[in-house]
C-alpha cells in the first residue's frame, strides 16, 4: 500500500513540477503574434497552391495583416469575393480584382496536325520537350503528355481524347498559374476572363514562317497580319510571325476572328452568331452543339 | 589487362556488320545544307553572302567565341541563302544553302595521298592551325580541339591519350580508320605531342579490335614515346574520364576538365584531321561515319562531306530497310532516335543505326525494386534511381548536391535496370534543368 503511495506521490509531484516549468517557459517565451492572421487564414481556402506569389495561406495571411494595403495581393482561389471578407477583417478595401483564368494556346488537333513520328518514352511533356520536335512536326505546340494536367490541384485541366489536347474547366479553374509553369513549351497563359466570360485569343504559339508553321499544322497563326490591321483598338500585335492579342486593350468586337485565314482566332463563351437565312434562324446554336444539333439533323432526316 | 575502375556494363558489340568494311567515298550532293552548329558552343558566325561563289575549304563562318569553331565549304558551288534547317530531330538549326557545282578546290590544299612526317612548326603554329581548321572532337562531343591544346595557366600536360576505345556498340568507323590511315594518325599524334610540349603517349584500343592493335603496335614501335595499351572490354570505356582511368590510374575530379590530372584526350578521328590540317592545308570538311544494322544491305564505313543529306549515305548503303523500328543517330547506348533523314551530315554524325521494329521497342517499366544495379553500373559512382526520382517529383536542389552534372549520359543505368525504369531519360532532363539553373546563377553573379 505504501509502495503504492509513494510511487503516486512522487509521479505526482513530477508532474506538477514539468507542468509549472512548462507554464513558466510559455510565458517566458511567448511569441506575440497578430490575432488577425489567425482570422485572416480562416477566410482564405487553405489550398495553400501558391498562386498568389506567396508559399502558403499563412504566408499570404501575413503578407495581408502587415501590409499597409491590400493592392496587389490577391487569392486567385477565393477571388475578389475572399479578398473582401479579408478587408473587412482588417478594415481596408480590397481592390476588386478582375478574375483569371487558364487559357490553352494551341489547337493542333488531331485532324490539322499530322503525326510524323510515334514517342514511346516516358510520358512527359518536360522530357518529349527535351529530346526533340515532339510527335508532329510543330516545334511549339502541344506535346499532348499532360504535365499541365498533373500539375492542377483543383482537377481543372484534362486531356480530351478526341483532340489529344488540355481542355480547361472554366468552372473549376482557379487561375493559380501552377499549369503555366508546367508547361514546357509555354502554351498556357493566365488571361482575364472578360466580361461574362467572353473573350478572344489566338490559339498558336508557332514562331515559324507562315508556309512552314502551316505545313506542320493547318490550324496555324501564320503571321500574316490580317488581324492587327483590321483591329481598330492596336490590341493586336503581329511578333516573330504569330498574333497576340493584347486582353487589356481588347474591346470583343470579332472583327479579327473573321478575317483570320486559318481560323488560328477563337472567341469564346459568345452568344452565338445568327446564322445565314438558308438555315432555321432559330436553329442558332454555339460551335460545340452545332455539331450535335448536325448529328441531330441526320438522324432526323434518317427516321424520316 | 587494364580496364576504368567503377561501374561499367557488357553490351554485345554487334560490330560484324560494318568491321572491315574499305571506307568508301560518298558521292556529292547536287545541293548541301551546311548547318552552323556543328560543335558545343556558340554558332559560328558566317562569313560569306548569298550568291557568292566559293571553293572547296573556303571559309564559310568562323568561330563566334572562344569555345567555338570555323565551318569551311565542303563543295564548290554558290550560296543560295542562310536560313534556318530543320536537324534530326525537328528543331531549327541556322545552315548556309549551298547549289554543288563541280569540285574546284583551293590551291593551297594538298589533295595528294602521300604521306608528309617533316615538321618543323613552333607549337603555336600547330594550334593555330589547327584552330583555322575548324577541328572539334569527333568521338561525339564536339569540344573544340584548340582549346584543349591550350591549358590554362599553371596546368601542364603530362600525357596524350588517344581514344581508339570505340566501345560504343555497332558502330567501326574509328577502327577501320586506324587500319587505313594508321601511318597518319601516328604523325598527327607527334604533331599534338610537339603541341602540347610532351613526350609521352598512349593510344587506348579496346581488345576486340586485335588487327588495329596489332597496326598501332607496329607503327608505335619506329616512333619514340608512343605506346599502345590493349584493354580490357567495357562500356563506355571511350568515355575522357574512364579512359584516363584505365590508362594511367588518374580520376578526375567532380566537375574538373582532364587537365587536371595533366591528360589531354583526343579520338583518333580528331587526331586524323589535325594530320590533315597540319601537314595538307585541309580543313575539317569530312568525316568517316558508321551506316550498319541487322537488315541493312549494305552496311559500311562512308567517307562523307559534312552538308551531304543523310538519305544520300542511306540509299549508298542500300536504303532504309524494310522493317525499320527507329533509326539512331550515333551507336545504340548514346545515341538518340531521329525522326528526320533529310537533315544533312555534320561533325557531330557518328554513325547511323537501323534497328528492327522488334528491337527498338521499348519495355514497359515496373517499379523500382531497389536492386542497386544502376548504382552498381554507373561509372562516374552516381545513385541513378535516386537522381531519377527527384528528377520526377522536381527537386532540382537535391539533384545538384547528388552531383547530377557529373552524369557522362552513357547509359549504363538504363541498360542493367530489370524493371526497365526509363533511368536516362528523367536524369537527362534533371541534368539539362539543373544545367540551366547553375548558369542563370552564374549570370547573377
Amino acid at each position: 500500500m505504501n509502495l503504492i503511495l509513494i510511487a503516486l506521490l512522487v509521479l505526482g509531484l513530477t508532474g506538477l513540477l514539468a507542468a509549472l516549468l512548462l507554464y513558466l517557459m510559455a510565458w517566458k517565451f511567448k511569441v506575440e503574434e497578430d490575432p488577425r492572421i489567425d482570422l485572416v487564414q480562416e477566410v482564405l481556402p487553405g489550398a495553400n497552391c501558391g498562386g498568389c506569389g506567396f508559399a502558403g495561406c499563412r504566408a499570404l495571411a501575413e503578407a495581408c495583416v502587415k501590409a499597409d494595403s491590400l493592392d496587389g495581393l490577391l487569392c486567385p482561389v477565393g477571388g475578389s469575393e475572399v479578398m473582401a471578407k479579408v478587408g473587412a477583417i482588417l478594415g481596408m478595401e480590397a481592390s476588386a480584382a478582375e478574375p483569371m483564368i487558364a487559357v490553352m494556346r494551341c489547337n493542333g488537333v488531331c485532324e490539322a496536325r499530322p503525326r510524323t513520328s510515334e514517342y514511346d518514352g516516358v510520358r512527359s511533356c518536360r522530357i518529349q520537350n527535351s529530346l526533340y520536335v515532339g510527335e508532329t512536326a510543330c516545334p511549339f505546340g502541344c506535346l499532348g503528355c499532360g504535365d499541365c494536367v498533373e500539375a492542377c490541384q483543383f482537377d481543372a485541366i484534362h486531356i480530351n481524347p478526341k483532340t489529344g489536347l488540355p481542355e480547361v474547366d472554366e468552372e473549376k479553374c482557379v487561375a493559380c498559374g501552377k499549369c503555366v509553369k508546367a508547361c514546357p513549351r509555354n502554351i498556357i497563359e493566365l488571361r482575364k476572363k472578360g466580361p461574362k466570360g467572353r473573350r478572344m485569343l489566338v490559339q498558336c504559339v508557332n514562331k515559324d514562317k507562315g508556309a512552314i508553321a502551316r505545313k506542320a499544322c493547318l490550324n496555324a497563326c501564320i503571321g500574316c497580319g490580317k488581324c492587327q490591321k483590321e483591329c481598330k483598338f492596336d490590341a493586336i500585335v503581329v511578333e516573330n510571325n504569330v498574333a497576340y492579342i493584347d486582353f487589356n486593350k481588347c474591346r470583343l468586337c470579332r472583327k479579327c476572328e473573321a478575317v483570320c485565314p486559318t481560323g488560328a482566332i477563337h472567341s469564346v463563351n459568345f452568344p452565338p452568331k445568327p446564322a445565314p437565312k438558308a438555315e432555321p434562324t432559330d436553329n442558332a446554336v454555339t460551335t460545340a452543339d452545332q455539331a450535335q444539333s448536325s448529328q441531330t439533323t441526320k438522324k432526323e432526316e434518317a427516321q424520316a | 589487362m587494364k580496364t576504368f575502375s567503377i561501374g561499367g556494363v557488357h553490351p554485345h558489340d554487334n560490330k560484324v556488320y560494318s568491321a572491315h568494311q574499305p571506307i568508301q567515298e560518298c558521292p556529292l550532293p547536287k545541293k548541301a545544307i551546311i548547318p552552323l552548329v556543328q560543335h558545343i558552343g556558340a554558332p559560328a558566325q558566317p562569313v560569306v553572302e548569298k550568291g557568292q561563289k566559293v571553293k572547296v575549304g573556303e571559309l564559310l563562318a568562323k568561330a563566334g567565341g572562344f569555345v567555338s569553331a570555323n565551318i569551311h565549304s565542303p563543295y564548290s558551288g554558290t550560296i543560295t541563302k542562310i536560313d534556318s534547317t530543320i536537324d534530326a530531330w525537328g528543331m531549327r538549326m541556322p545552315a548556309i544553302f549551298m547549289d554543288v557545282e563541280g569540285d574546284e578546290w583551293l590551291d593551297t590544299i594538298d589533295r595528294s595521298t602521300d604521306v608528309i612526317r617533316e615538321c618543323q612548326l613552333e607549337p603555336k603554329e600547330i594550334i593555330d592551325r589547327i584552330s583555322a581548321a575548324g577541328i572539334v572532337g569527333l568521338g561525339g562531343a564536339c569540344f573544340p580541339t584548340h582549346v584543349k591544346l591550350m591549358p590554362p595557366p599553371g596546368k601542364k600536360a603530362e600525357v596524350l591519350i588517344v581514344n581508339g576505345v570505340e566501345c560504343e556498340p555497332y558502330l567501326t568507323c574509328d577502327h577501320q580508320l586506324m587500319l587505313e590511315h594508321g601511318e597518319e594518325i601516328m604523325i598527327g599524334i607527334q604533331l599534338l605531342m610537339r603541341a602540347l610540349g610532351i613526350d609521352k603517349a598512349i593510344i587506348g584500343i579496346e581488345k576486340n579490335k586485335p588487327d588495329a592493335i596489332a597496326r598501332m603496335n607496329e607503327l608505335a614501335a619506329r616512333t619514340l614515346g608512343v605506346e599502345v595499351l590493349p584493354l580490357r572490354l567495357k562500356y563506355p570505356q571511350g568515355g575522357e574520364k574512364q579512359l584516363i582511368d584505365a590508362c594511367i590510374h588518374r580520376q578526375v575530379p567532380s566537375g574538373a576538365l582532364p587537365i587536371e590530372v595533366g591528360a589531354v584526350v583526343d579520338n583518333v578521328a580528331t587526331i586524323y584531321a589535325v594530320y590533315e590540317a597540319v601537314q595538307k592545308h585541309k580543313p575539317l570538311i569530312s568525316r568517316v561515319m558508321t551506316v550498319t544494322g541487322k537488315s541493312v544491305e549494305k552496311p559500311g564505313n562512308y567517307s562523307v562531306r559534312f552538308g551531304t543529306p543523310l538519305t544520300e549515305v542511306v540509299a549508298l548503303a542500300g536504303g532504309v530497310p524494310e522493317d525499320t523500328g527507329k533509326i539512331i543517330g550515333g551507336g545504340p547506348m548514346m545515341g538518340r532516335a531521329m525522326n528526320n533523314i533529310d537533315m544533312p551530315t555534320n561533325k557531330r554524325v557518328s554513325g547511323l543505326l537501323f534497328l528492327p521494329e522488334n528491337e527498338s521497342r521499348r519495355v514497359e517499366p515496373e517499379n523500382c525494386i531497389r536492386c542497386g544495379k544502376c548504382v552498381s553500373a554507373c561509372p562516374m559512382g552516381l545513385e541513378p534511381y535516386l537522381l531519377a526520382k527527384q528528377a520526377e517529383k522536381q527537386m532540382w536542389d537535391e539533384m545538384e548536391k547528388h552531383d547530377v552534372m557529373d552524369c557522362i549520359d552513357c547509359g549504363c543505368c538504363l541498360f542493367t535496370c530489370p524493371s526497365h525504369r526509363p533511368l536516362l531519360d528523367y536524369i537527362r532532363m534533371g541534368k539539362a534543368t539543373v544545367g540551366g539553373i547553375i548558369r542563370a546563377r552564374a549570370q547573377k553573379k
